[in-house]
């Protein structure tokens, strides 16, 4: 079948998608978008986390079917979301067009040097650059799923309580960092978003 | 930070001049690549043409395979390969120590979830349809799951002819590698005793749940060999592997790191990447292959379940007299790394105290379990478990506070191990205990908060379950001892190459090592290694692949200490070649060059005055240093086979914690309050990322102790829970605050004085919580995890 939706705001299309193909496979196999990842395509462990229209959801349960006319935003359009929040309009998606991984570029990553430790040069929403700067990714594999999620309740609270947070991330396992440091990402996004208004 | 710090040359506390080097906290280098998604895992990878591989497993435990039918499965439109045993291009086992584990079964399958055949086709879908229509038959056989099974004179053999090196020694076949410890006399001594206390422990299976799954892409190449993009611990442990299984010369079979997703030592051991290299040797295509949730509960060894048996005896003025145990671990259908964990759990059984007199036995098994073998904390873990609930069992029966007693038997510099060897480098076992004691409490009744009640504080949370009636409060405390590195008599090493020359004016460092980066953040420390040595601000870490020579593996709490060895080796060389450039070129400028001690600092050459000579920019200009060194730590010796005796380890990390637990009695029901831990780091080269391995192995300890268990039928031997939603791991809402107090004495026989961190935190952890669940509910609790069941006593 083909299915057509947004994906971080730009029109897609993906052809002979098999009938029980998940939301999942057709980003990371068919999109090229890989940073929603795969740990347990099951609903457990939120790492596959994106927004379907604004609504977190593990798209590992999503048939791909379901999304048939809707918007899906995940991690590589986060920036770009959380820009064109106020507008309620998710902007251009992914800015460069190439958020794919090529085998070139997937092969494996390279150090950008100083850029990448600061986030200069690429630009990142509050929720990223606070994970980076808090310590709160490790082997980062649960980075993406937790990102959206978090970014998704600074959203809905501007001034979440530990509890809330811990209520809100329940459903993102992360098995290196032990939480604390990601609570304090989230702290940190907050803290900042507040300083701006 | 606290306590003395020795051991470091001037030059890097002073160095000062060049940013981000030894000491600071810095941010991970490919930290940006992780938040944006743009990070490639091994399961990210993709090329055009590329064909998804499926493993068939077994579903029984233990039987012969009668026959194999795949016509079935090649006939399904878009399968390209269907493969057996039979079809293995060279050798047909693998393994770390010893090749006693099958590619993909033949004659036998001896566990759960064995790989029997194999599929290729264009749709992962199309594969795993195509593997469910394969047709094995069984004839199956008695199955061996514990000690008096596997050791009865009658036993079934899981492996018929054992060739491996351990066969000679042990007491049955089924017994993998024994390792007694005899020191003193224990029985002599245990006559001093004023209370004597025995315990019996069960350690349930732990599972590492890495996030990433197993996976990988295999490229064939135009020269008959292949190109493996994979996540593993060891490139070069894998590539001696690999190879013979291949029939390929090691030449043939070029490996490159792909991004991992956690490892905690289940990435040790080969899982796809002989599985995936063959289907693509067969079809001539591109061939991924990520495992499922299921299949990586199968596709990696876990933690070794165990049985211990303990004796402890105390004066009455708290003098603990004597030590005994047995310690049965089981080891499941294969080798993988059994005798090292028996090794470790034997010499680590007495604990971070001084104990004269010790009768000590380790048993590795072979069973048809699920295979054991690393994981975080390696045999030192499930002692642990056992000698720090001892502790406290002595210290109730003489009426002491236990954290004093324990204090009281604390080994420190200079203590004699078990094994005859001395602890040559601090051991403040008693100084950590006390940190974690003096912290205060966390208030009581904290679901009462000044905003109101909050259900969500309570066991239960969110269920609402109790609004506090049944609820209990208990403190409980432990610390443990673990080894950094390979240790018996190991010939470890790392090796890096260093390269510095100038790019765009600017002087460049790039570290090129095979090291794995599992998240614990040595790509940041590599930087900081070479800034700090070079003066160089730019560093670049090159990817890491079988072209430069091995690392050796990203385990043990070895891997800053040994390739941040070879780091720092190959860097002072590189150091001394651009000083010899700079003397050709410049030493007929000033005196400085022949006579003073010169540094490289802020990218300048400087000497130990402070005066600048020349840049590096200057002293390079076009041509490049490059080094390429290996580094080793002292050498070790096996231990004993009768006595144990031997200077078997490198060095010692210690890690204590107080967990504070509030009980819901009526259903069994607990919150973890606070878990804080304290640990002797030797040196915090990036105190940032310190602080994260000690809170991730935290929580690993806490979910063997509350939740985390791969339940095997003991009956089948069939793995119950393969999935996330049977094997419970903690969320955010199971996972206190975890305050970390470090110290840093320097180990004066390493690089910088660094300990290795990321195991220690995880022993410790597990029996505390333990312990503070003892405190509340008065129970005796001796195994894990403990279940609402064991609480209610329903
Ligand atoms: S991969 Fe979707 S919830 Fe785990
Ligand atoms: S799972 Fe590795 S950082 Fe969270």
């Amino acid at each position: 079948m083909r299915v057509n939706f947004t994906v971080n705001g730009r029109q897609q299309e993906a052809d002979d998608v098999w009938e029980g193909e998940s939301l999942l496979y057709v980003l990371r196999e068919r999109m090229g978008l890989p940073g929603s990842k795969n740990a347990c395509e099951q609903g457990e462990c939120g790492s596959c986390t994106v927004r379907l229209d604004g609504v977190p959801v593990c798209s590992c349960l999503v048939a791909a079917g379901q999304v048939e006319g809707r918007e899906v935003t995940t991690v590589e359009g986060l920036a770009d979301y959380a820009k064109h929040r106020e507008s309620a309009h998710p902007g251009g998606g992914c800015a460069s067009g190439a958020c794919g991984t090529s085998l070139q570029d997937a092969q494996q990553w390279k150090a950008k040097g100083q850029d990448s430790q600061t986030g200069e040069g690429t630009e990142l929403s509050p929720i990223q650059q606070a994970f980076i700067d808090a310590g709160a990714v490790q082997c980062g594999f649960c980075t993406p799923g937790l990102l959206v999620a978090a970014d998704e309740l600074l959203e809905r609270n501007d001034t979440p309580s530990d509890a809330d947070i811990r209520e809100a991330l329940s459903g993102n396992l992360c098995r290196c960092t032990g939480y604390e440091k990601i609570l304090d990402a989230v702290r940190l996004a907050a803290a900042r978003q507040g300083e701006v208004v | 930070m606290a306590g003395t710090t020795t051991g470091i040359p001037a030059n890097v506390t002073q160095g000062s001049q060049t940013k981000g080097g030894v000491g600071e906290s810095m941010l991970r280098p490919d930290g940006t690549l992780k938040v944006t998604g743009e990070f490639a895992y091994s399961s990210d990878m993709w090329h055009e043409e590329m064909l998804w591989g499926q493993i068939l497993r077994s579903t029984v435990a233990h039987a012969e395979i009668v026959s194999i039918d795949i016509s079935e499965a090649v006939a399904l439109s878009g399968v390209y390969a269907v493969l057996t045993a039979d079809d293995l291009p060279a050798a047909k086992n693998y393994g770390m120590e010893y090749q006693d584990t099958p590619v993909l079964a033949y004659g036998k399958v001896r566990h759960h979830g064995e790989p029997v055949a194999l599929v290729a086709a264009d749709h992962p879908e199309t594969a795993r349809r195509a593997a469910a229509k394969i047709k094995v038959e069984y004839k199956e056989l008695p199955v061996i799951t514990d000690e008096a099974s596997a050791t009865a004179p009658d036993a079934v053999l899981v492996h018929e002819d054992r060739g491996d090196h351990h066969a000679g020694h042990v007491p049955h076949p089924n017994i993998v590698h024994r390792q007694p410890i005899i020191r003193g006399n224990a029985d002599e001594a245990a006559k001093k005793a004023d209370v004597i206390v025995k315990g019996e422990y069960t350690f349930g299976m732990q599972d590492q749940a890495f996030l990433g799954p197993e996976s990988g892409l295999a490229v064939p190449s135009e020269d008959g060999g292949v190109d493996l993009y994979v996540a593993t611990q060891w490139l070069h442990s894998d590539l001696k592997q690999i190879a013979p299984c291949l029939g390929l010369p090691e030449e043939k079979v070029r490996m490159t790191m792909a991004g991992i997703g956690g490892a905690f030592g289940g990435r040790e051991d080969i899982s796809m990447q002989i599985l995936a290299s063959v289907l693509a040797l067969r079809t001539g295509k591109p061939v991924k292959m990520v495992y499922n949730r299921y299949e990586s509960f199968f596709g990696h060894v876990h933690r070794h379940p165990a049985k211990l048996y303990y004796e402890h005896g105390a004066t009455k003025d708290g003098k603990i007299t004597h030590m005994k145990c047995k310690i049965v671990l089981d080891g499941g259908a294969y080798m993988s790394s059994t005798p090292s964990v028996v090794g470790n759990a034997s010499s680590l059984s007495v604990g971070p105290y001084v104990i004269d007199d010790v009768e000590i036995e380790a048993i590795g098994l072979y069973t048809n379990n699920p295979p054991c073998g690393a994981m975080r904390g390696f045999g030192a873990v499930q002692a642990c478990f056992a000698y720090e609930a001892q502790m406290d069992k002595v210290a109730a029966k003489l009426g002491m506070d236990p954290v004093a007693f324990r204090q009281k038997n604390a080994m420190e510099q200079g203590t004699i191990m078990p094994t005859g060897q001395p602890v040559d480098s601090p051991a403040p076992v008693a100084e950590l205990l006390r940190r974690v004691k003096a912290r205060p409490l966390p208030p009581v009744r904290q679901w009462e908060s000044s905003e109101g009640a909050d259900v969500r504080a309570l066991p239960g949370g969110l269920s609402n379950t109790t609004h506090g009636e049944g609820v209990v409060r208990g403190v409980g405390y432990a610390v443990g001892i673990k080894n950094v590195g390979f240790s018996e008599g190991f010939d470890d090493y790392s090796t890096a190459k260093i390269r510095v020359e100038v790019i765009n004016g600017e002087a460049v460092a790039t570290v090129h090592t095979a090291a794995a980066e599992v998240g614990q953040g040595g790509v940041t420390i590599h930087a900081q290694i070479a800034r700090t040595e070079l003066g160089v601000q730019q560093v670049t870490i090159a990817p890491a692949d079988t072209q430069v020579g091995s690392a050796g593996s990203t385990s043990a709490g070895r891997q800053t200490y040994m390739t941040g060895g070879a780091i720092k080796n190959s860097c002072e060389i590189v150091r001394e070649k651009v000083l010899e450039i700079g003397r050709r070129k410049f030493g007929s400028y000033h005196p400085a060059w022949a006579n003073a001690e010169l540094l490289l600092e802020g990218g300048k050459v400087v000497t130990d005055g402070g005066e600048v000579l020349t840049t590096l920019v200057e002293v390079l200009e076009d041509e490049a240093v490059e080094v390429e060194e290996e580094f080793r730590h002292r050498p070790t010796e096996a231990f004993d086979l009768r006595t144990g005796q031997g200077n078997g380890h490198v060095q010692y990390a210690f890690a204590a914690h107080r967990a504070v637990v509030e009980v819901d009695t009526e259903l069994g029901l607990v919150k973890v309050i606070e878990l804080a831990c304290a640990q002797d780091v030797g040196k915090a080269v990036n105190p940032l990322s310190v602080i994260g391995q000690i809170q991730g192995g935290t929580t690993q300890g806490l979910g063997v102790a509350v939740m985390e268990e791969i339940i095997v039928d003991p009956k089948t031997a069939k793995v119950r829970n393969p999935s996330f939603t049977d094997y419970l791991l903690p969320t955010i809402l199971d996972t206190p605050t975890i305050p970390v107090d470090y110290l840093e004495l320097a180990d004066p026989h390493a690089p910088y004085g660094v300990r290795g961190i990321g195991e220690a935190p995880t022993l410790s952890s597990t029996p505390a919580v333990l312990a503070a669940i003892r405190n509340a509910t008065g129970l005796e609790l001796n195994k894990t995890p403990v279940r609402p069941e064991h609480l209610t006593g329903t």
